[in-house]
């Protein structure tokens, strides 16, 4: 598939712009925080997203969504990231909302999709136990209870677990930490005995949760896809949101550099425009290197795993890595091209700065990606 | 099958047909038997006659005359076919051929394609001088009308394959009164007349590739003279877009892989795999996890730059321009290559440091040599830093 925007894909990309700069600028999120917002963005917000069709875009027809890909999605997500729009689209639509319509039965995702295409209904995935984003580090035990199990186990940094209808939580019922083997995937209401759900403060005022699950009992049904067979699931799933949390992060980059080179344009210093300055000018168009290397490999990821394309992970990695390290080149730069006033709560550019960094530790970072774009290459 | 696919048919089985009646089986892939010094000539001969050193020139000036699709469906052909071709002057057929197409008259086209095209002539290029390097305006080989003549004095540096060049198309002053862009003339003249002094510049690396090249009252036709009298800054800058583009492999060259069928095989990085006997293999992994990293962000940008690169043509073939990122290919690409060269040496310790000798393999040599030689793929063409320079001004849009 060509790198080139369909005409289909720019109508999206030109309804989102608008849609964001009118619903979502900056100045929403700055609200949302200084209002110490109970949700973290709004409902109905969401709810004219759903309407315009975004929160259904990977979702089949039948379910109530638009059956198209994660090109589609990505242009949008992409223009998110420009306004750092907090939206439940990777909690929701892609790693809850994609582990259910990948595993799940169809009486489940018949349950669940069709809310999520609406707008009504929330997901998020609770998988992660440490710090560091490594997949099959779980101790969350699912042991046996009757037809059903008990969860017993903490899960951390929850995206959007706060607001969420619905958990996917992952849990093993065999094996060991670290194994790929022995985890499977439940549904959890997030009312249920035993299951206490905290709001996290983050650095870039979204939101997570920490999640206790103190002998939660879910039934036969809640289990999502195949018993201890969860992995499965969750790559697939997480080679997805990895793409898409590039696609975002190249919004984020895209604004954040531009922003600065503005900044370089106006800004006077020792009688001249700054950006006169050729210690400014070699690092500004180093960063426009970086920039044009990330929008092409986030693109071609898209596109990758829309395809099922053979080794399609790879460039999933390739993708994550190359974004997360622009990023962070990029909102560091911008942030010391700021002078002074980027340090101030006033100038947006540190508000990059923060989701970048959030955006780079989610799913794997740069190293993390790497690590395994060289695994998958063979080294 | 588009009317389009059938003609390209017709053309390749026509080809096909041609090579297998023309090209000696001596002269096949695989062939056992040496060719003769007469089946190899009437093979160029042939080979030559249907102007397919330049495929895609018109045919009036000696060139192929064929449409992009059918040059691809020659490369496809020739190494099915032919094990050896006559290759004409790179500098000739990459360089200055496309720039006589664009801003020749008539006669330079009739007088200069047809030499290139049959392999009689190589050129060479006339551009940096020993002050005039990344500011390659400032240049000061002086050309002086003088009746039908120029004569020209001054001295060039960094000239490629000078010492083996006939001619030699060379940017000169024609106007020191005027701002520096405005006072050159691009003039061609032969190389083999009395006030030209050659003579080759040793690298670190130990090859001589490049020249210093001296005149001294050296004498050029007036008619020689490219495009207008001191307007040879354009057409300077249109051949540095064409070496640029070379350099970085960005253009031309990469011809459309034919799809094959099956699986594709699994990704390999050949990088690694020359690494993994020094470094060591802990479980299918390269042992040492730091140079393994530097080896997979050279793998992943690499990647990403290829990407980059298809991205290009696609904006440029959807009618949005070639996009902003043409002008960091050759800055991307040649830094590229210098980290390359940089993790090879990292990995073979000392077997890379050998210069000559029993005690190295040809292939360590290679090498090494290619580590040293290149340093100068940031400085050719246009340093990195230029590079940088022209991305701020011209697509960043900072002020000077």
């Amino acid at each position: 598939m060509s790198l080139v925007l369909t005409e289909e894909q720019e109508l999206i990309q030109q309804a989102a712009a608008e849609f964001l700069k009118e619903h979502s600028p900056i100045s929403h999120l700055r609200e949302l925080r200084d209002s110490d917002d109970a949700t973290g963005f709004s409902k109905k917000v969401w709810k004219e997203m759903a309407e315009l069709g975004w929160t259904g875009i990977p979702f089949a027809e039948e379910l109530g969504g638009a059956g198209l890909g994660l090109a589609e999605l990505g242009v949008v997500l992409e223009e998110c990231g420009r306004t750092l729009a907090p939206y439940p689209f990777l909690s929701t639509v892609v790693l809850g909302g994609g582990a259910v319509a990948l595993a799940g039965s169809e009486a489940q995702r018949k349950e669940l999709l069709p809310g999520v295409c609406k707008g009504e209904t929330l997901l998020a995935l609770a998988f992660q136990e440490g710090g560091r984003f490594a997949p099959w580090a779980i101790e969350t035990a699912a042991e046996k209870n009757g037809d059903g199990f008990r969860l017993k186990g903490t899960k951390q940094f929850v995206l959007d677990g706060h607001v969420a209808d619905r958990l996917v939580v992952a849990a093993r019922t065999s094996g060991a930490s670290g194994e790929r083997e022995g985890i499977t995937l439940f549904l959890v209401d997030p009312e249920a005995d035993g299951c206490k759900v905290e709001r996290t403060s983050m650095i870039d005022n979204r939101n997570a949760a920490k999640v206790t699950l103190e002998g939660v009992t879910v039934d036969a049904s809640d289990v999502l896809g195949a018993i201890g067979g969860g992995a499965d699931t969750l790559e697939v799933v997480f080679d997805r949101a990895t793409a898409a949390l590039s696609a975002e992060m190249v919004g984020l980059i895209s604004e954040a550099f531009e922003r600065t080179v503005d900044y370089l344009k106006t800004r006077e210093q020792f009688g001249a425009r700054i950006g006169t300055f050729q210690a400014l000018k070699h690092r500004a168009a180093t960063m426009f290197c970086e920039v044009e290397l990330s929008k092409a490999v986030a693109l071609d990821a898209l596109r990758a795993l829309d395809e099922d394309r053979p080794y399609a992970s790879r460039v999933a990695s390739a993708a994550k890595a190359r974004c997360s390290d622009t990023a962070s080149l990029v909102t560091c730069e911008g942030l010391q091209m700021h002078g002074g006033i980027g340090m101030t709560d006033e100038e947006d550019i540190g508000l990059f700065l923060k989701r970048a960094k959030t955006a780079e530790l989610t799913l794997g970072d740069g190293a993390y990606h790497r690590d395994r774009f060289a695994r998958l290459t063979g080294f | 099958m588009s009317a389009s696919d059938t003609s390209l048919e017709d053309f390749r089985s026509e080809l096909v047909t041609w090579l297998e009646a023309s090209c000696p089986a001596s002269l096949r892939p695989g062939a056992t038997e040496k060719a003769s010094k007469e089946e190899r000539k009437a093979w160029e001969a042939a080979y030559i006659e249907r102007g397919y050193t330049t495929p895609t020139w018109p045919s009036e000036y000696g060139g192929g005359g064929l449409s992009k699709a059918e040059a691809q469906v020659l490369g496809e052909e020739l190494p099915r076919h032919a094990s050896h071709v006559p290759v004409a002057s790179f500098f000739g057929t990459s360089m200055l051929g496309p720039v006589l197409l664009e801003f020749g008259n008539e006669e330079q086209k009739k007088k200069h394609l047809g030499g290139i095209t049959r392999c009689e002539v190589q050129w060479c290029q006339g551009y940096s001088e020993p002050g005039a390097g990344s500011d390659l305006a400032s240049l000061q080989t002086r050309a002086v009308r003088e009746g039908e003549h120029f004569i020209i004095n001054g001295q060039k540096i960094w000239t490629t394959g000078a010492h083996r060049a006939d001619w030699i198309f060379c940017l000169t002053r024609t106007d020191t009164d005027v701002p520096k862009h405005d006072g050159i003339s691009f003039i061609l003249f032969d190389l083999h007349q009395p006030g030209v002094t050659i003579s080759p510049i040793q690298l670190i690396s130990g090859a001589s590739e490049f020249c210093q090249v001296f005149f001294e009252d050296v004498k050029a036709e007036a008619s020689n003279l490219v495009g207008e009298l001191n307007a040879g800054w354009t057409i300077a800058k249109r051949l540095l877009q064409h070496e640029r583009a070379m350099l970085s492999g960005g253009s031309g060259g990469g011809r459309a892989r034919s799809k094959k069928s099956g699986p594709p095989p699994a990704p390999t990085s050949p990088l690694a795999e020359t690494a993994r006997p020094h470094l060591g293999d802990d479980d299918g992994r390269l042992a040492e996890p730091a140079l393994r990293d530097r080896i997979a962000q050279y793998e992943l940008d690499a990647l990403c730059f290829g990407l980059t690169l298809r991205r290009s043509g696609e904006q440029a073939k959807a009618g949005q321009g070639p996009g902003a990122a043409t002008s960091m290919f050759k800055l991307y690409a040649s830094e590229m290559n210098k980290r390359r060269a940089e993790i090879v040496m990292s990995t073979r310790g000392s077997d890379g440091l050998g210069w000559e000798g029993d005690a190295f393999t040809p292939l360590d040599v290679m090498e090494t040599r290619g580590w040293l030689r290149s340093k100068g793929n940031s400085i050719e063409g246009g340093t990195s830093e230029v590079q940088l320079n022209v991305i701020a001004k011209r697509v960043l849009g900072l002020p000077d």
